[in-house]
């Protein structure tokens, strides 16, 4: 790789300004999120009328002995699982289905899908609340009609579950197109007589895919997972907005929103900070997996 | 080869679920332009035979909207640019040069996608404070615009550099060498030849730091405190939401407003986006 290289310069010229807003606004904001997670930081040392004093693992043992935490933590953690498998399961079906169509209702889809991810999370979440509105929304009158009386007037954020449901619908509305777009494209690298020898021996669509495709299609189908995995484990918004905080009595609090609520509305930055690296130290454990596995596949970085 | 029963069977169900997909993008559109008496009705028909502009009017008529739509255009174009370029130059440093730490930073980058910048939310928060008071530099502090550009243009970075090395990589070297032999200096072929031949990958790394930044609600919530007139839409759309009944067709019509400029983005620049994503991936 000569390149621009044998033409003198240095790579670190072209890398300054990369590294300066890096190391400026996210390495060091790390740091000073570990080190805020170590001290007793709320109002009063904010505004100076106290000042800071060192906790030492003190912020985390009342993290780890309140027992909302790890019930948050848990929840979290589940609810990611069902939005990635969700997700996954949706994104490949209809990438599958993509291949097996004319143009016309091939673009119908992608530009349906296209719409649904190019929806800024915050206005997805209000119309996913207007749709499955008690009073004047349009999925509860539907269901009645279809004989469902139970669902008349249903309210679907005052039940934990429900509540969960309904924002688990909008956040896989809005990322499966990535996950289908993406799993599409891998699929129309496949070359086509390894699929049509498969169909030609009479194998079923579940088996092509479970036997040819899925394989063929691991490299594409790490990445989407772990994005899946990165973004539906921080999913912030649609549970603010969607469950106005963190549902009736928190019951639908994921670990974003509630060092979120910890941080900035009961000025606790010390615990908030905490939550926010455990939530760092859980992401960079997926990360290491993910580059774990993408050596094993012999990729070159 | 393949049946056309079976296919017409495929092709139904790829209409309806394009349907279903599309629906909540119809149903925000057809409350926005109902009159308010069949907005906020049992009924909840899926059409209107009076189609009016008095949400968009409400919408509009509210103190400042206009300048939360500039706010967001502004924040979301600098921050667009600026990543960009700043990306554009580090990829052509990681795919172009060979030094040490090469791997070593490639994998940083991919770590710091990882970061949850919710995460950093709270020193964010602290750091821009002492930026504005500390350091005096107008438009940093709390309370700015730039308070929402920086973050952004940070967290955009780590994946536009990601993405664009495979951009970069795709343009042959010899190309290069060729350049260099016609006597074209470094910096004529850095940003006469090789960024015009990247500029498709920019353009689809845009609509993320475009859409991220656009979309940005918990930023501009929690720095954005009292100077309202550097709000950004987000905040204007939930101030139809009232404790005495939300105004659904003013949040259906905030709500159009500003899905719109993405859908246009998005539709614009989707082919660009599925070949760049496929650049990304096979990397």
């Amino acid at each position: 790789m000569g390149g621009t290289g044998g033409k003198g310069g240095t790579p670190w010229l072209h890398l300054a300004p990369a590294l300066v807003v890096l190391g400026g606004l996210l390495v060091y904001p790390v740091y000073e999120l570990g080190l805020i997670s170590f001290l007793e930081y709320t109002q009063a040392q904010v505004s100076g009328g106290e000042p800071t004093s060192f906790q030492g693992l003190g912020n985390y043992r009342a993290l780890f002995t309140d027992a909302r935490f790890g019930q948050v933590l848990l929840t979290t953690v589940v609810f990611a699982a069902a939005c990635v498998v969700a997700t996954l399961a949706v994104g490949c079906a209809l990438a599958v289905l993509l291949t097996r169509i004319r143009a016309l209702p091939r673009l119908a889809l992608t530009l349906a899908a296209l719409g649904a991810w190019a929806t800024p999370a915050i206005t997805g979440s209000t119309v996913w609340v207007f749709l499955f509105d008690p009073d004047f929304g349009p999925v509860d009158k539907a269901l009645s009609r279809l004989g469902l009386s139970g669902f008349d007037g249903y309210a679907w954020t005052y039940d934990r579950y429900s509540a969960f449901a309904l924002v688990l619908l909008e956040i896989v509305w809005c990322s499966f197109p990535f996950v289908m777009v993406t799993v599409y494209a891998g699929i129309r690298a496949i070359p086509g007589e390894v699929l049509e020898a498969a169909a030609l021996d009479g194998a079923s669509q579940w088996r092509i895919w479970r036997d040819v495709m899925a394989p063929m299609l691991r490299p594409v189908l790490v990445v989407v997972t772990i994005q899946s995995v990165i973004w539906d484990f921080k999913v912030f918004t649609q549970i603010y907005v969607m469950t106005n905080g963190g549902g009736i009595a928190g019951q639908n609090l994921t670990l974003n929103v509630y060092a979120y609520q910890k941080a900035f509305a009961s000025s606790q930055y010390g615990l908030g900070s905490a939550i926010g690296v455990v939530m760092l130290l859980i992401l960079l454990a997926v990360t290491l997996g993910y580059l774990r596995l993408l050596r094993r596949q012999g990729e070159e970085i | 080869m393949r049946r056309p029963r079976g296919r017409l069977l495929a092709e139904s169900v790829a209409l309806l679920c394009a349907a279903a997909v599309a629906f909540p993008l119809y149903w925000m559109v057809l409350s926005a332009f109902k009159p308010e008496d069949e907005v906020l009705s049992e009924d909840a028909r899926p059409w209107t035979a009076h189609p009016t502009l008095d949400a968009f009017r409400r919408v509009f008529g509210q103190q400042d909207f206009g300048r939360y739509l500039g706010n967001s255009l502004l924040v979301a174009v600098v921050v667009v640019v600026a990543s960009a370029l700043i990306a554009f130059l580090a990829a052509v440093a990681v795919t172009r040069f060979r030094f040490r730490f090469r791997t070593t930073l490639l994998v940083m980058f991919l770590v710091a996608q990882m970061v949850p910048v919710e995460a950093l939310t709270i020193p964010l928060f602290f750091l821009m404070r002492d930026l504005g008071d500390v350091t005096g530099v107008p438009g940093v502090g709390l309370n700015t615009l730039g308070s929402l550009i920086l973050p952004h243009i940070a967290f955009s970075l780590p994946f536009a550099i990601w993405m664009l090395r495979g951009f970069v990589r795709a343009v042959p070297e010899s190309l290069e060498e060729a350049a260099y032999l016609d006597g074209a200096s470094r910096a004529r072929f850095l940003w006469r030849i090789l960024f015009p031949l990247v500029f498709p990958g920019l353009v689809a790394t845009s609509v993320f730091s475009f859409i991220s930044t656009w979309n940005d609600f918990l930023l501009a919530k929690s720095f954005i405190i009292s100077a309202t007139e550097n709000s950004t839409l987000p905040m204007a759309l939930l101030v139809f939401f009232k404790d005495e009944g939300n105004d659904w067709g003013g949040i259906m019509a905030a709500s159009t407003v500003m899905t719109i400029p993405v859908l246009v983005f998005f539709v614009l620049v989707q082919r660009g986006l599925v070949s760049g994503l496929g650049g990304a991936v096979k990397d």
